[in-house]
């Protein structure tokens, strides 16, 4: 039998793969139509797609389609570096964590358990409200917008490590007593070596499925900071600060409302599809197995 | 049992200890000095009003020392007063902490009624039509961020249509169906978003249940297909889901946090992100730290129900995991 879910999870690659091609050429589309998405045109707001403005305008009459592109751009870029560091945060705690055991795995479990029960969105409000200055960050670096980007990124990524970290320990708890394994350690190799050499690449699946879950979960975590105007922060776009005019303008121009929610939705949908979707392809137990 | 339940209590206060010097310290750094804002409200004010200023409320002390200060006066039950309401912090916490319980208590229960049934409804025939209908739908739910799941219901239903209002609580003395019509959107916007969770661990719970050998047991011995799934299989399906309703009160928080935001709702997570955003830093503190602590406590409530429920685990063979 076919399993289901399958072509769902070829679609959801090629959504994916089309996503980040198309915010990759929003300045090829923006030098196409002829526009320019960061002039501000107070004459032409609100205005209906046309030729020139395939999706119209927003409420400063820039172009929506190459906002929308650019904004996914950054919003993209934001999910997965966030994820690739969580990986890596969370691999490297999860290895040394199944390796070791003892005092420091019980640390690192009670530790994913705080991190998981916590009510995260307040805390990530906090995080994000942070003054760097006060850090002693010089007021430049702590103000520009690469500080803005770059703090987005670890703050999400603290956020996101844990599903990785638990999932290589568990792979790690099981593998350590692999003959494979042993007889590694039995002809003197260091610690580091049966990590990285023997353990780290079967734990290669794990980790993608959760590296996957992760983008999506941060492209959220992204957008309703940005939303809440302490994300990312305008004039540079994003699809979460594209909807924080929006909810002022439900009223008047609802329709701003609708393009940047669809496009989060999409992506993260199509990451958490492609993460199901591996899961099942990389076990082979459950390949092609009815789930 | 005693003595596990005193251990578990134990390691939830020095969660809490440590969580309130953590938020503490990460207040200090927000944007905002107190006392910025007392002089920016009095030009008059001179450098030396500043030191005296500081130096009254305690602000030229290390920061430990201050926590140490705050500490003590909390757990005395004094939680200091709010720079914005000009009110005792307990004064503005309790009234909000009912709209909260309302918004999520009515929206956990709506959840469960429709995220269960629907789990149950796809892990029993898994792979079939209506199962990948669903599963689908939970993937969309999953992946829509709540705020903008608001926005579209808010647009929807009080723009377009207008049939509820868009945001805030009924006029004090306003009629029962009045205030109804004020919860719904909020409600409804929660509930999605959570039942679309509630669903997809009903039916992944369901399928592993369906694969027991006393499933198969009860189906060779005749009994019908509805009593396999929801008296055998369903029971034991029961057990995870329990843990993950009670483990899954940090993302409801956050979920009623931004609901509250969005439709102006008075309950706490709004006054969360309102006092860190206004700098009144009491208030956020003591709320955040509220919020940590029923979130502990569930925790450990998902524990014990798993406990309880469970007769394979038994306290003090590894039940604490």
């Amino acid at each position: 039998m076919r399993p289901p879910g399958r072509p769902l999870a070829i679609l959801a690659a090629v959504v994916f793969g089309f996503l980040i091609v198309a915010c990759l050429s929003a300045s090829w589309v923006e030098a196409a139509l002829g526009v320019d998405a960061t002039e501000v045109d107070l004459l032409g707001r609100f205005a209906a797609p046309s030729r020139q403005h395939p999706l119209g305008t927003d409420d400063l009459g820039r172009d929506l389609l190459v906002r929308l592109l650019q904004g996914g751009q950054i919003s993209i870029l934001v999910g997965l570096s966030a994820a690739i560091i969580a990986a890596t945060l969370g691999t490297a705690l999860g290895l040394i964590a199944g390796y070791a055991g003892g005092r420091f795995d019980s640390f690192l479990m009670r530790l994913t358990d705080g991190v998981i029960a916590l009510p995260l969105l307040a805390l990530l409000i906090v995080l994000a409200a942070i003054d760097l200055t006060k850090l002693g960050v010089p007021d430049a670096t702590a103000n520009s917008p690469y500080m803005n980007l770059v703090r987005i990124v670890l703050i999400t990524a603290l956020f996101s490590w844990t599903t990785v970290a638990r999932l290589v320990r568990a792979a790690t708890l099981s593998l350590k007593s692999r003959d494979f394994v042993r007889a590694g350690i039995a002809m003197g190799a260091p610690p580091w070596r049966v990590m990285l050499v023997h353990i780290l690449p079967n734990t290669i699946s794990p980790i993608l499925v959760a590296t996957a879950l992760a983008v999506g979960d941060v492209i959220k975590f992204e957008s309703v900071l940005s939303f809440l105007g302490l994300g990312i922060r305008p004039p540079m776009p994003s699809w979460g600060n594209m909807l924080t005019n929006a909810q002022e303008m439900i009223w008047d121009a609802p329709q701003l409302a609708l393009w940047p929610g669809i496009l989060i939705l999409v992506t993260v949908a199509s990451c958490g599809l492609l993460a199901d979707a591996l899961n099942d392809w990389l076990d082979p137990r459950r390949r092609g197995a009815r789930r | 049992m005693i003595r596990y339940l005193a251990d578990r209590l134990l390691q939830s206060l020095v969660v809490l200890a440590v969580m309130s010097f953590v938020v503490y310290v990460l207040l200090c750094l927000m944007p905002g000095d107190p006392i910025d804002i007392m002089m920016s409200g009095d030009p008059k004010m001179t450098a030396a009003d500043r030191a005296r200023l500081a130096e009254d409320y305690g602000l030229d002390r290390p920061i430990l020392e201050r926590y140490g200060t705050w500490l003590k006066a909390a757990v005395s039950g004094d939680l200091g007063w709010s720079r914005t309401f000009r009110r005792p912090v307990l004064e503005i916490l309790l009234p909000r902490l009912g709209n909260t319980i309302l918004l999520m208590g009515a929206a956990l229960g709506i959840a469960l009624m429709v995220g269960l049934p629907l789990g149950i409804w796809a892990g029993s025939r898994a792979g079939g039509l209506a199962d990948r209908v669903i599963n689908l739908a939970c993937f969309a739910t999953a992946a829509t961020p709540t705020f903008w799941l608001a926005l579209l219901l808010m647009i929807l239903f009080a723009v377009k249509l207008g049939w509820f209002p868009a945001s805030g609580l009924a006029p004090r003395g306003a009629g029962f169906w009045e205030s109804l019509r004020h919860l719904v959107l909020p409600v409804v916007t929660l509930a999605i978003v959570e039942s679309g969770i509630y669903a997809r661990h009903m039916r992944a719970a369901m399928i592993e249940a369906l694969q027991h050998d006393y499933v198969r047991t009860a189906r060779a011995k005749g009994a019908t297909r509805v009593r396999v799934i929801l008296v055998h299989a369903l029971r034991n399906a029961l057990l995870p889901v329990t843990t993950v309703t009670a483990l899954g009160f940090g993302s409801l928080f956050s979920g009623a946090l931004i609901t509250e935001t969005m439709f102006a709702w008075p309950g706490m997570g709004k006054l969360i992100f309102e006092s860190i955003m206004s700098s009144d830093f009491n208030v956020a503190l003591v709320a955040l730290l509220f919020a940590t602590l029923v979130t502990l406590l569930c925790n450990l409530a998902a524990d014990l129900s798993y406990v309880a429920l469970d007769p394979r685990i038994s306290i003090g063979h590894g039940a604490a995991r």
